[in-house]
């Protein structure tokens, strides 16, 4: 179990409680302490209550807990709405000088600590800066060495001059003053440090950083949260290397850019949450025949319709493994961390070139507003390769061309996977469409060639599933009776859980994975457990479904997918050929 | 680029299967025309068409090209240009896909002014789906969706254009192929978004808006009698509503496009073997 402390501030939106909490992450993770973060907040600008928490340990910390240990409480409001949360010791700052903090009373067995922020923030310079002595403050509190603030109010205000810097410094000094002066208390924390590295990051800044590192020069998208921080976080950024974002007018928009940018052959991305990817669905399935590379990133919010946009939910699980009309080849990646959010982003590009198909990256808003320490080389750039998979150029794209010297790009070959020529290359113009189409990619209504393309994208999908590594991640005890089984995000908390148990002497397995399809075979896994349990953020347990599919016992299948309807005497055939293996035997 | 390319290096093997006599062939041809005098050739040219009869010139001509979902044509073209500024970028469809389901990214497209053309064949009808009312059919149209006429006044596609901060307006006739061809070179060599609204008639359910109607009522504005630079003389054109125009209406010519000014100088289909140089830097910021 981690050492941990567990610490809050929080207040109204628009109180700069973001800001501040960040600055404190940032002051631990530079201290050589792990941090994990998490907010509670409303979809508004302004107005009510909204909080930044902060867990650090020595130790790594891979989730939240249910404890408060220090809480910076900017409203009556934050204090109750914490209080299931809050102990016995549990200090409480306030400044009981504001009007509507008069009458805040605190629970006996808690300590409250009445620091008047504001006038403390007047005497260095501006009430503006109260937030930033309740940080000196909780310094005190918590014994965490004043001189680990300055290099976070260095990067925070740097911008608006070394004076405004030096008075927030001071600020700082002034609250930690205070309370050393004014309550004569041991209190239990000692925030020591430690020489290691860290960065801190949320998931929506790696799933960025992962595209840069893939090679993604263009995206475009259309803000939406908890996913607007990945375009944020690329605009600017992206151009460096030679790149651009754009802001499209609506998610229809911005998808059917990205569709365009990755038809010129540039690695191409948008991100979206649930009712974005409602209406990317549109195109989806013109993604998937038309054979375009791209990627997909859903940063899952409670739904549906505009459900709980600043909460947490694992529910769109049945749309990207089965959205859109028709039969869709595609692939659903879901990282299990932030650093995952990195990595994946990074396989989703080359999966995406490789098999030339649509690849969902399905991350939620707990990693997109989590932000957790790591050490830098959690994303070492030297281990980032690029795969682009069959683009033909000038010098080889005459083993493409038919007799009649025209470019396949949807030729059936054996591994499914047809050659792509970016526009511009000589000899290579053709078309593609959504329509079904032949190896040229020119409509078509014969049965044959649709059976033909059909199963050329089928085979994409054989093929990666062979090819490619859809391991789950695997903890815990690998002969334990229990099986846990989750996806995406659940990895951290599912962890510490596991130390929570091992104290209470239950052995579990825990399998977390990062692959929504293709996915690996856990039938071998689940046989061998006694319980097995699904984990997962929604109501219906969508994981569960599909690995109960899995693992049932199969049936046999007819299927035609010709475009012609079943016919009597044809379906009697089929089902004698079915049947007719068991006759033999009879 | 080659400078021997004719309009028929852009035409497919395909044969087309609209209906004998429908404006889109003379579309077609004046866009093919006008690609091959402007120095395309096909392995350079990029064509987005929509849904719909006209969506269909993606397959009849040859070029690069994407034939996509039904009104979203305007934004795969603006992709496509910025993530190639080097790729000429023509895309097509009809009144239907442009002004009623692809309405929003038409106001934005114009908005944005990526370097493109943009070329609608219309035909104020909905013909692949056999004759029901368009967002351009006339108020009294009778068609099997509206037995007593449409009760909505037809969408202005110039105005909305203009309302837009379009960089360059004209309208053209299908079966006139000299000036429409003329009109079309002058939309792809504006640096900026060409739009060309083009009368192509629709002869199997349109039964008002025909070659004859076209024929007898356009006026065509010389540049002797209307300069396309005056704003205000456009606008008077666009709004007069009494008759109708082909020739360029309206042209900004010191329009730049956005992927100009955006700074985007070649083709980003290029990428390393491994993460960019510099990307370790993106990680330090976190700290």
């Amino acid at each position: 179990m981690p050492d941990d402390l567990n610490w809050a501030i929080g207040g109204e939106a628009g109180d700069g409680i973001d800001s501040t909490g960040k600055i404190f992450a940032q002051a631990l993770s530079r201290a050589g302490r792990h941090v994990y973060t998490s907010k509670d907040f409303a979809s508004r600008i302004r107005g009510g209550y909204t909080a930044y928490k902060v867990r650090t340990s020595v130790d790594r910390v891979e989730s939240v807990v249910d404890r408060l240990d220090v809480l910076i409480a900017l409203t009556e409001r934050t204090i109750d709405e914490n209080m299931n949360e809050l102990h016995e010791g549990s200090v409480i700052v306030y400044d009981g000088e504001r009007t509507a903090m008069q009458d805040v009373e605190i629970p006996e067995e808690m300590v409250g600590l009445d620091v008047p922020l504001k006038s403390l923030a007047e005497d260095a310079g501006g009430a503006i800066m109260a937030n930033v002595v309740a940080l000196g403050a909780a310094c005190e509190v918590s014994s965490f060495p004043i001189e680990n603030l300055d290099a976070s109010l260095e990067k925070r205000f740097s911008n608006k001059g070394t004076a405004i810097v030096e008075n927030n410094k001071k600020a700082a000094r002034l609250g930690q003053e205070y309370v050393q002066e004014e309550y004569d208390h041991d209190f239990d924390y000692d925030l020591e440090t430690t020489d290691a590295d860290y960065v801190l990051l949320n998931g929506d800044e790696a799933i960025g950083m992962g595209a840069l590192a893939a090679g993604c020069k263009f995206y475009s998208g259309y803000p939406i949260t908890p996913a607007t921080n990945v375009m944020e976080y690329l605009t600017g950024r992206i151009d460096q290397f030679g790149g651009k974002v754009v802001q499209a007018e609506d998610e229809l928009s911005a998808i059917n850019m990205a569709l365009g940018a990755a038809r010129a052959g540039a690695r191409s991305m948008t991100a979206t949450s649930g009712p974005g990817i409602d209406l990317m669905t549109e195109t989806f399935g013109l993604i998937a025949t038309s054979e375009t590379p791209l990627v997909i990133c859903d940063v899952m919010r409670a739904g549906p319709s505009t459900g709980m946009p600043t909460k947490q939910e694992q529910g769109d699980l049945n749309m990207v493994l089965y959205g859109g009309h028709g039969e869709i080849a595609r692939f659903a990646l879901a990282p299990t961390n932030i650093a995952e959010c990195f990595w994946k982003t990074v396989e989703a590009f080359n999966l995406a070139e490789k098999y030339q198909i649509p690849v969902y990256l399905v991350a939620d808003l707990s990693l997109a507003v989590t932000e957790q320490t790591f050490p830098p080389e959690a994303f070492d750039m030297d281990e980032v390769e690029i795969e682009r998979g069959k683009v033909v150029d000038e010098d080889n794209i005459d083993t493409w061309l038919d007799e009649q010297g025209r470019f396949q790009p949807h030729f059936p070959t054996a591994d499914g996977v047809s050659p792509r020529a970016f526009p511009g290359t000589t000899d290579g113009a053709h078309m593609t469409t959504g329509l079904e189409h032949d190896s040229l990619g020119r409509r078509t209504e014969s049965t044959e060639v649709r059976v033909e393309q059909v199963d050329k994208r089928d085979r994409k999908v054989e093929t990666a599933k062979e090819e490619e590594n859809w391991e789950p991640r695997e903890f815990g005890e690998s002969d334990a009776d229990t099986l846990v089984i989750s996806w995406g995000s659940n990895e951290g908390p599912l962890r510490e859980a596991l130390e929570f148990l091992e104290e209470d002497g239950i052995d579990v397995r825990f399998l977390s994975v990062p692959y929504l399809f293709p996915r690996p075979d856990l039938s071998d896994a689940i046989e061998q457990a006694e319980t097995t349990i699904v984990v997962e953020c929604n109501e219906t347990g969508q994981f569960a479904d599909v690995i109960e599919h899995d693992v049932l016992e199969r049936v046999e299948r007819i299927n035609k997918y010709t475009g012609v309807r079943f016919k009597a005497d044809e379906l009697a055939t089929e089902i004698k050929d079915v049947i007719a293996p068991q006759e033999a035997q009879a | 680029m080659s400078s021997n390319v004719r309009f028929i290096d852009f035409k497919s093997d395909k044969q087309p299967t609209w209906c004998p006599g429908c404006g889109d062939f003379g579309t077609m041809n004046g866009m093919m025309k006008a690609l091959a005098e402007t120095g395309n050739d096909p392995d350079n040219t990029f064509v987005v068409a929509g849904i719909g009869c006209s969506g269909k010139i993606g397959t009849y001509m040859h070029s690069y090209a994407l034939h996509g979902v039904h009104g979203r044509a305007l934004p795969v073209g603006i992709g496509v240009k910025m993530a190639n500024p080097e790729l000429e970028v023509m895309v097509a469809g009809g009144d239907g896909d442009g002004y009623s389901i692809g309405a929003g990214h038409f106001v934005h497209a114009v908005r944005r002014n990526v370097d493109m053309s943009y070329i609608v064949m219309d035909n104020r009808i909905y013909g692949l789906t056999k004759g029901q009312a368009s967002p351009t059919s006339r108020e009294d149209f009778e068609t099997s969706t509206s037995p007593d006429g449409t009760n909505m006044p037809p969408v202005n596609p110039l105005a909305l254009a203009l309302a837009s901060g379009a960089t360059f307006i004209a309208q053209s006739f299908s079966s006139d192929s000299k000036r429409h061809t003329e009109i079309v070179k002058k939309a792809i060599e504006h640096d900026g978004f060409g739009f060309v609204n083009v009368y192509s008639p629709c002869v199997t359910f349109n039964d008002v808006d025909t070659y004859d109607y076209f024929r007898d009522t356009l006026v065509d504005l010389k540049e002797d009698d209307h300069d396309p630079t005056d704003r205000e003389a456009a606008k008077k054109v666009i709004l007069s509503g009494d008759k109708e125009y082909q020739g360029v209406i309206y042209q900004n010519e010191d329009s730049v496009s956005f992927e100009k000014q955006e700074g985007i100088e070649g083709p980003m289909n290029e990428v390393p073997d491994g993460a960019p140089e510099g990307a370790m830097d993106l990680v330090r910021e976190f700290y």
